[in-house]
């Protein structure tokens, strides 16, 4: 691998040589936000596509009744893996990655507040999502559901599948809560001079209450995989009856993490969706301050409602009509935000650029999937819905029509950020097109679908019960969105073949500090950290007659952080202790196997290699680097 | 002639309007929006309130997109600035307003029904009590008053609350009659659940379990059929009735020490399987196997389900616990025995 020895330079106090790595070490070293950004889009994008195929394998199955072409434990698998990776390893990625590009750009800051950290959650991230997926091929994937209710998870799953589960999503949800923690810090710490907080970005402020929700609802899922793996591995009774445990406890501590999930997963659209509209539309954001409370207020509510998932467990009518409530009181401060968005365009000048058909098909498709949340939060209605296709086609409405529509907006919107090239229009027009039409084929008769009798997650289904034509029609419509997201990979491709010559303010009128410096930006994002005069501080420079940001600071030495490769070394250790513990109670038929396994010894080895990294950390000093003046000269010159 | 064919024709799209409407709302022994009792309706009641607001909801909201979209579009050679709205204290209080309005008119209907329905009528008067069981794949049904369990079939009278306790044998179910009420988790002891329908109508209604419960939990369907008083009451006589056995009886013995292990005629016979007094009256073998009693649609003989079900139980339900027969060491001749004195054992009722 080669390596390149950067000049240490001879500059007061500055000096140190640092290593600086090239090719697939700089990959698996690097610290800069930019290039993490950029990791977390390629495996997040990575695992989206198995989490697609594994979509349109159960659209073939159901394609017609009583089919036969996956079986009912494969169709199990299928169904439990797609939501858990599309969830967990392909969607909260790419929102990392749009976070990872773009937040330290909106702020004016040079990094996150923790480069080392950010770089450890994304290794921590990818090992847990190889580790799941691994359970296609080490003895099969989960089976019970990506909600994985026991007992059907614990007692009565025999093969490693929710081992994997638990395991892979434990490692996986390190790196999250790492990762929010990170942003949470940064987005505190690090703002330019000027940026208050009600003058930073909606994405920015999405991103923020997002981490926080994150710092509080991913200790819940760890505490429960903690607990669910120690029944099935140490044969521990938390959720068994039989030795005083409860099943409907495991619901209780899912649904925590698993609906602030949800928001977790919504909110960054909201920040995406305010920063598109109002560049395409030329007109700031209406209602600036409303939209900031009205999302902590969904922030803050989506703590309340989690047991709107189990009206039908039997928590009695107070529990219910409580939970009723709360889960109605959401469409307030939703719909406060729709009408902002609506009322940006107002009076504006839209043009509908690819990245601006995506957000404003956002708004129509996500009032849909919101309208039927309310229906569903009427408990003695949802009496009838839980657990139906009507419940499928509510929460894809929302996830699909309202995060993945966002995601695909803001990909195409700071693609020429994060890349230096522009995504072809017409392509992205296509795109726009085929995945719209093809998503609402696919979903829109789900909701009559459930209302006519036909519930989820069922392998297959008897003819003459009126689902066989609008189970083809969602199998033509899934495969249409399968041909809108193979163009969008065509575009990429495409694109990446052209000239980097995007312009710094790729869509001329952009608003926000990211657009202020170069498409993309170089290692240090801001030669000079900006001041910042007001709300959409790049558009203020640009209506005041400036051509850049007014700088704070004199040019100058900038210091940045070291590549390292102990993240990976962590991340590594963790895989390792977790298949390590994973398989400790198997009866392998190889005696040495058998040894290392029943003994922990894999456990110890993956914890020792994990440790060992720690303490390297810990005792070996990191000064960074700096980065000179004419060095800075010499590289926005090349 | 001429005349009446014009009328018809006029007709003809107001029929097929109105036909297309019918099947819109789907069978109704199996749809939310065709529902054949008090606890259904009720609920189609707060489901068609909630769609109404939410259309007009998403009308306006179209309706404002639509015109913004058109409206203000760029126009080739715009050069001047958008005026930079900063927000509208009045607008912001109207479009807080009136979503929490349209909150409160769902809400006060939503309580009350909440509490309606989590009412526990198991000791109330007159009721008839069941005990639902839901085992992988197959649910049990149990009447303590009068001392009668059965199986895949539940059986009742119309125009007779009907309040049943709902709890799991493994893993977690869910009881759904679409046509009669929403679903109930069936939980395992400890947290049992309760809950009520009735129906004025005699019919068999479509049951089906709403929790994934493992590999077959799409197969796991089940019928409610509602009957007339007394056709309920003979019905209870004769599953109390003495155990008919095969008449061949090597077959009997055989049937005995292998089938009777798990599963039940009248009163001989284990617990763990299904229940099978009366199986040949059943609409279903093993809840998914349609007979061809009452002329649904792709059924089949009872006895040729029966045999489909014997031959390989594995292939119709993936992952049941019932051994298959031919590993117990039946042949394929005395798999048509039993299926044909199953098909056989029917109740007068």
């Amino acid at each position: 691998m080669a390596q390149a020895q950067a000049q240490g330079h001879v500059h007061g106090d500055h000096h140190h040589s640092v290593k600086r790595y090239t090719g697939i070490m700089d990959w698996l070293t690097t610290v800069d936000h930019k290039k993490i950004g950029i990791l977390y889009l390629l495996a997040g994008g990575f695992f989206f596509g198995i989490g697609g195929i594994e979509a349109i394998l159960i659209r073939l199955q159901l394609i017609k009744p009583m089919n036969n072409f996956v079986s009912a434990q494969v169709f199990n698998e299928l169904i439990t893996m797609h939501g858990t990776t599309m969830i967990f390893l392909g969607v909260m990625p790419i929102i990392f990655a749009l976070m990872n590009a773009v937040i330290p750009l909106q702020i004016g800051a040079r990094d996150v507040a923790f480069p080392f950290l950010n770089s450890l959650g994304f290794w921590t991230f990818l090992f847990g999502g190889i580790l799941l997926n691994l359970s296609w091929v080490m003895g099969g994937a989960p089976d019970a559901g990506w909600t994985a209710y026991t007992p059907l998870s614990s007692e009565y799953s025999n093969s490693h599948g929710v081992d994997f589960y638990t395991i892979g999503l434990q490692i996986a949800g390190l790196g999250t809560l790492i990762g929010g923690i990170n942003f949470l810090v940064t987005i505190i710490t690090m703002r330019a001079p000027g940026m208050s907080y009600m003058r930073m970005p909606m994405f920015t402020w999405a991103s923020f209450i997002t981490s926080a929700m994150i710092l509080f609802a991913f200790p819940a899922i760890t505490v429960g995989l903690v607990l669910l793996s120690f029944d099935r591995i140490l044969g521990a009774n938390f959720f068994d009856v039989a030795a005083g445990g409860n099943p409907v406890l495991w619901q209780h501590i899912f649904w925590i993490f698993g609906h602030p999930e949800v928001y977790i997963l919504i909110l960054p659209a909201f920040g995406i969706i305010s920063e598109v509209i109002p560049t395409f539309a030329r007109k700031r954001l209406f209602g600036y301050s409303s939209m900031v409370f009205a999302t902590i207020l969904i922030a803050f509510l989506g703590f309340m409602v989690w047991a709107h998932h189990m009206f039908t467990t039997g928590l009695g009518p107070v529990a219910n009509a409580l939970f009723s409530i709360a889960t109605m009181l959401i469409a307030v401060p939703t719909g406060i935000k729709i009408f902002n968005w609506l009322f940006t365009m107002w009076g504006g000048q839209i043009t509908f650029t690819s990245s601006n058909l995506f957000a404003i098909g956002f708004i129509p498709t996500f009032v849909m999937g919101g309208v039927t949340g309310v229906m569903l939060a009427s408990a003695p209605a949802d009496y009838q819905y839980h657990d139906t296709y009507f419940v499928v086609a509510h929460f894809h409405y929302v996830i699909v029509g309202g995060l993945v529509f966002g995601l695909l907006s803001g990909l195409h919107y700071w693609w020429p950020k994060m890349f230096g090239r522009m995504l072809s229009e017409p392509i992205g027009k296509w795109t726009f097109w085929t995945f719209c039409i093809g998503f609402h084929l696919t979903f829109f008769v789900q909701h009559f679908l459930g209302l006519l009798g036909m519930q989820r997650r069922i392998v297959s289904y008897l003819p003459h019960q009126n689902f066989d034509t609008m189970n083809l029609i969602s199998t033509i419509g899934a495969l249409l969105m399968g041909v809108g997201i193979l163009l969008f990979l065509y575009n990429i491709v495409v694109t990446s073949m052209k000239p980097m010559n995007a312009a710094a303010d790729a869509w001329e009128d952009g608003r926000t500090l990211e657009w202020s410096i170069p498409s993309p930006p170089p290692e240090y994002n801001f030669k000079q950290t900006p001041l910042v005069r007001g709300i959409d501080a790049f558009w203020k420079e640009k209506m005041a007659g400036n051509k850049a940001m007014t700088p704070a600071e004199p040019v100058g030495s900038i210091h940045m952080p070291s590549p390292s490769i102990l993240p990976f070394v962590m991340s590594l250790g963790l895989f390792i202790a977790g298949l390590g513990f994973m398989f400790s109670r198997e009866d392998f038929s190889n005696s040495f196997m058998s040894f290392i396994f029943n003994n922990y010894l894999v456990l110890i080895i993956g914890l020792m290699i994990t440790f060992g990294a720690m303490i390297t950390r810990s005792l070996i000093d990191d000064p960074g680097y700096h980065i000179e003046p004419e060095e800075q000269e010499e590289e926005v010159r090349a | 002639m001429m005349k009446r064919w014009q009328a018809l024709k006029r007709l003809l799209p107001l029929l097929a309007m109105f036909s297309l409407l019918l099947s819109g709302c789907g069978r109704e022994d199996l749809s939310v929006l065709n529902p054949q009792g008090p606890v259904a309706d009720g609920q189609l009641g707060l489901i068609k309130l909630s769609i109404s607001i939410m259309i007009l909801v998403v009308i306006v909201v179209f309706a404002i997109a639509a015109y913004v979209l058109v409206k203000f579009r760029r126009r080739p050679g715009q050069k001047e600035m958008p005026v930079q709205v900063e927000g509208n204290h009045k607008l912001e209080i109207i479009w807080t307003a009136i979503p929490l309005l349209l909150v409160i008119v769902l809400a006060v209907p939503t309580i009350q029904q909440v509490f309606a329905s989590g009412e526990d009528k198991w000791k109330q008067e007159g009721v008839l009590q069941v005990e639902v069981t839901g085992h992988q794949f197959w649910w049990e049904f149990n009447y303590p008053q009068y001392d009668v369990t059965t199986a895949q079939e539940l059986l009742m009278p119309v125009g007779r609350e009907v309040a049943l306790q709902l709890k799991t044998a493994d893993v977690l179910h869910s009881f759904w009659v679409p046509s009669l009420a929403g679903k109930t988790d069936t939980n395992p002891d400890g947290t049992i659940n309760h809950m009520s329908f009735s129906t004025e109508k005699p019919g068999t209604y479509i049951g089906k379990c709403a929790e994934l419960c493992g590999p077959s939990h799409g197969y796991m369907e089940f019928r409610v059929k509602a009957v007339e008083a007394d056709a309920f009451d003979r019905w209870v006589e004769s599953t109390k009735a003495p155990a008919v056995l095969p008449e061949d009886t090597q077959l009997a013995e055989k049937f005995k020490t292998n089938c009777l292990s798990c599963h039940a005629v009248g009163d001989q016979g284990g617990f763990t399987g299904p229940n099978l007094t009366g199986i040949g009256s059943r609409e279903t073998v093993a809840g998914i196997l349609l007979n061809d009693s009452n002329g649904a649609k792709g059924s089949s003989p009872v006895k040729d389900n029966l045999v489909q079900w014997l031959q390989d139980p594995q292939e119709v339900k993936p992952n049941n616990t019932m051994p298959d027969p031919k590993d117990l060491g039946f042949t394929d001749e005395e798999i048509e025995q039993i299926a044909e004195y199953l098909a056989n054992y029917k109740l007068d009722y």
